[in-house]
């Protein structure tokens, strides 16, 4: 009743190509950004900005790299920590080492260093696919770290390795509260995100798509194959490396390459997976399930043990946590292998008809 | 069946395609052995021939999927020793695909877009902020695309998936994203396999259709012999790799290498 269309004519091409072109999905995304940039700063806890909302939002960016390359572009990859480990220690270092560098400049020049990085190990792409280009990948995944290890120059001679990030100013402001980081951090990822879903229906996101479905059809009708993956490889990464730069400032303040593990990688893999492989919302919706979930797990968890009265023993309720976390995984697969982001379309089709069948 | 009469404002021009001499091996297997012929514009040019002839082997030369060992291929005034696909969609050689070759995940409209990337100018940047210049664009682009979905009416499945259409109008989705290159030259590969009889003629009429109104010229692959004899032109006729035959639809018909190669000779 609420999600119909009926009466909303599009006139013309113009009013048929706008973002949201549905009246009810414009209010809600009204809603939601109200809620995100005033309703939360004024309600939502510390705890819950730093540890819950700031690292969502910071892998939901860094999932959002790893699907144009994946989800558009088709091309498998297992190399994102090590991108967003670039992009993390190039921001670092140009703050450290360019005399009055603006931060905001900083993260750009880190995910452009990324870019730089990530089409250096793009380039096995052109000639091999799917599992072994990510293993491929996997060389940056390794590499990487190591190199940020070896050379003391890259962690500013830092003993064991851990960089300190400088505190965020921007015009004077200093961001060093959780409400003022979880701001910042929510508008470079919001506008982030209106860039990728204007990129991904515009030439160059068709260009990715046809490659990733077809090549021969893609060759054939003038695109550039090489080309296409490349700018994949270089947007995806640009993605990963802001969303690493974030992650070191924003969220931690302090990381090391070691942190920039193959399990960060897998971590973001399966969330594309689960948030829908191909979807801008999935990389959302996958970023939340894989972060919020555990800690919902968690406290209602213990919560419930004291409502019934049991007393669990210590670590007992993290291990319950772990099983139902996976056992939600492989329902979630189960019941719909192409993600969080279809099952919110699906839903959204039978919401046009509801109540009636069809 | 007789071949088609031409009509008084469709005039065969002069040569657009020539190829000259191709012959094509994948190790010791001969796909084409010194294959000639001509195509010239505007014109609907067939090329027939038992299963495993040689015939899509010929189109992928054309546009370059495949690189030829000899021979070579003139296109417009232009001699080419090996075609690449991009320059030959350049140049305004587009296809469909025996299999359909549609990208699946992707909307008709999207599909039929992307046929239209050759024309396409925006960076990166503009289509990342979709403004201005990147808008306009889309929105010129789309007034195109609409035109051929209208002409092939499939103006109600534009937003649809193209894996979830049914066969024929997968292939009509097809023809669709060839013609939105505005191509001088068509390659038609079997685009009626597999269809029933009104698909066929739906199907027939299009083609038709594009050569009268676009000029378009047709290089047709086909094995429904009575389309083939109505709608062509001219026929090239290819057995085991080897040209055969050439010549209009009545002199194809009658000629004996061809009449073997299709209903076999007692020994």
């Amino acid at each position: 009743m609420l999600y119909r269309e009926a009466g909303q004519f599009r006139t013309s091409y113009a009013a048929d190509q706008q973002l949201l072109p549905i009246r009810q999905d414009r209010i809600l995304m009204a809603v939601l950004l109200a809620v995100a940039f005033v309703g939360v700063p004024l309600f939502a806890s510390d705890y819950w900005l730093t540890a819950l909302l700031t690292p969502f939002l910071v892998f939901a960016l860094a999932a959002l790299g790893l699907n144009i390359l994946t989800g558009y572009a088709g091309q498998l990859s297992l190399g994102t920590a090590a991108f967003m480990a670039v992009g993390a220690f190039a921001a670092y270092n140009f703050q450290l080492r360019v005399p009055g560098m603006p931060i905001l400049g900083s993260f750009v020049l880190g995910g452009l260093t990324a870019a730089v990085v990530g089409v250096a190990f793009g380039l096995p792409s052109l000639r091999i696919k799917g599992f072994y280009l990510a293993v491929a990948t996997l060389a940056a995944q390794f590499f990487i770290p190591w190199l940020l290890v070896k050379v003391p120059w890259f962690t500013n001679n830092s003993s064991s390795g851990v960089i300190t990030s400088q505190p965020i100013v921007i015009l004077g402001y200093v961001f060093d509260t959780p409400g003022s980081k979880y701001l910042l951090v929510l508008a470079i990822v919001a506008l982030m995100a209106l860039a990728a879903k204007n990129l991904v229906r515009s030439r160059i996101g068709r260009a990715w798509m046809a490659v990733r479905d077809m090549d021969v059809a893609a060759e054939v009708i003038g695109i550039r194959i090489m080309r296409t993956k490349l700018i994949a490889f270089a947007v995806s990464s640009f993605y990963c490396g802001v969303a690493g730069a974030l992650y070191a400032y924003a969220y931690l303040g302090s990381v090391e390459p070691d942190g920039f593990n193959l399990d960060l990688s897998f971590r973001i893999l399966f969330m594309i997976i689960i948030g829908g492989v191909g979807s801008i919302l999935g990389s959302f919706l996958g970023a939340a399930f894989i972060t919020l979930l555990p800690i919902f797990l968690d406290v209602l968890l213990v919560d419930g043990a004291l409502a019934l009265g049991l007393n669990l023993p210590s670590g007992a309720t993290s291990m319950v946590q772990l099983v139902v976390f996976g056992a939600l995984i492989i329902f979630f697969l189960i019941v719909e292998p192409h993600g969080l982001a279809r099952l919110w379309q699906i839903g959204k089709e039978k919401l046009r008809l509801w109540p009636f069948p069809y | 069946m007789s071949a088609r009469d031409p009509e008084p404002g469709r005039r065969i021009g002069d040569t657009l395609l020539q190829v000259q001499h191709i012959s094509l091996a994948f190790g010791g297997v001969k796909a084409l052995t010194d294959i000639s012929f001509d195509v010239r514009e505007h014109e609907i040019r067939a090329i027939i021939g038992p299963n495993g002839a040689g015939k899509s082997s010929m189109l992928n030369c054309i546009n370059g999927v495949y690189s030829p060992q000899q021979g070579e291929i003139r296109f417009s005034g232009s001699t080419f020793r090996k075609m690449d696909p991009h320059k030959a969609a350049t140049m305004g050689i587009a296809r469909t695909f025996q299999n359909i070759a549609l990208f699946k995940g992707m909307s008709v409209l999207d599909n039929i877009m992307t046929g239209r990337n050759l024309k396409m100018r925006s960076n990166l940047l503009a289509q990342a902020l979709y403004i201005g210049p990147n808008r306009q664009e889309e929105l010129a682009h789309r007034e195109k695309v609409e035109q051929i979905i209208d002409f092939l009416q499939i103006e109600s499945v534009r937003k649809t998936p193209v894996g979830r259409l049914p066969y024929g109008v997968q292939k009509r989705v097809e023809l669709g994203r060839a013609l939105a290159a505005e191509p001088r030259l068509l390659l038609l590969d079997e685009p009626m396999a597999g269809m029933n009889i009104e698909e066929k003629q739906d199907m027939c009429r299009f083609i038709l259709d594009v050569n009268d109104e676009f000029g378009t010229t047709i290089v047709l692959i086909e094995h429904d012999m009575g389309v083939v004899m109505d709608i062509s032109d001219r026929v090239v006729v290819l057995d085991y790799g080897k040209k055969i035959g050439d010549g209009t639809p009545a002199e194809v018909r009658a000629n004996q290498a061809v009449i073997d190669a299709y209903l076999g000779v007692s020994h």
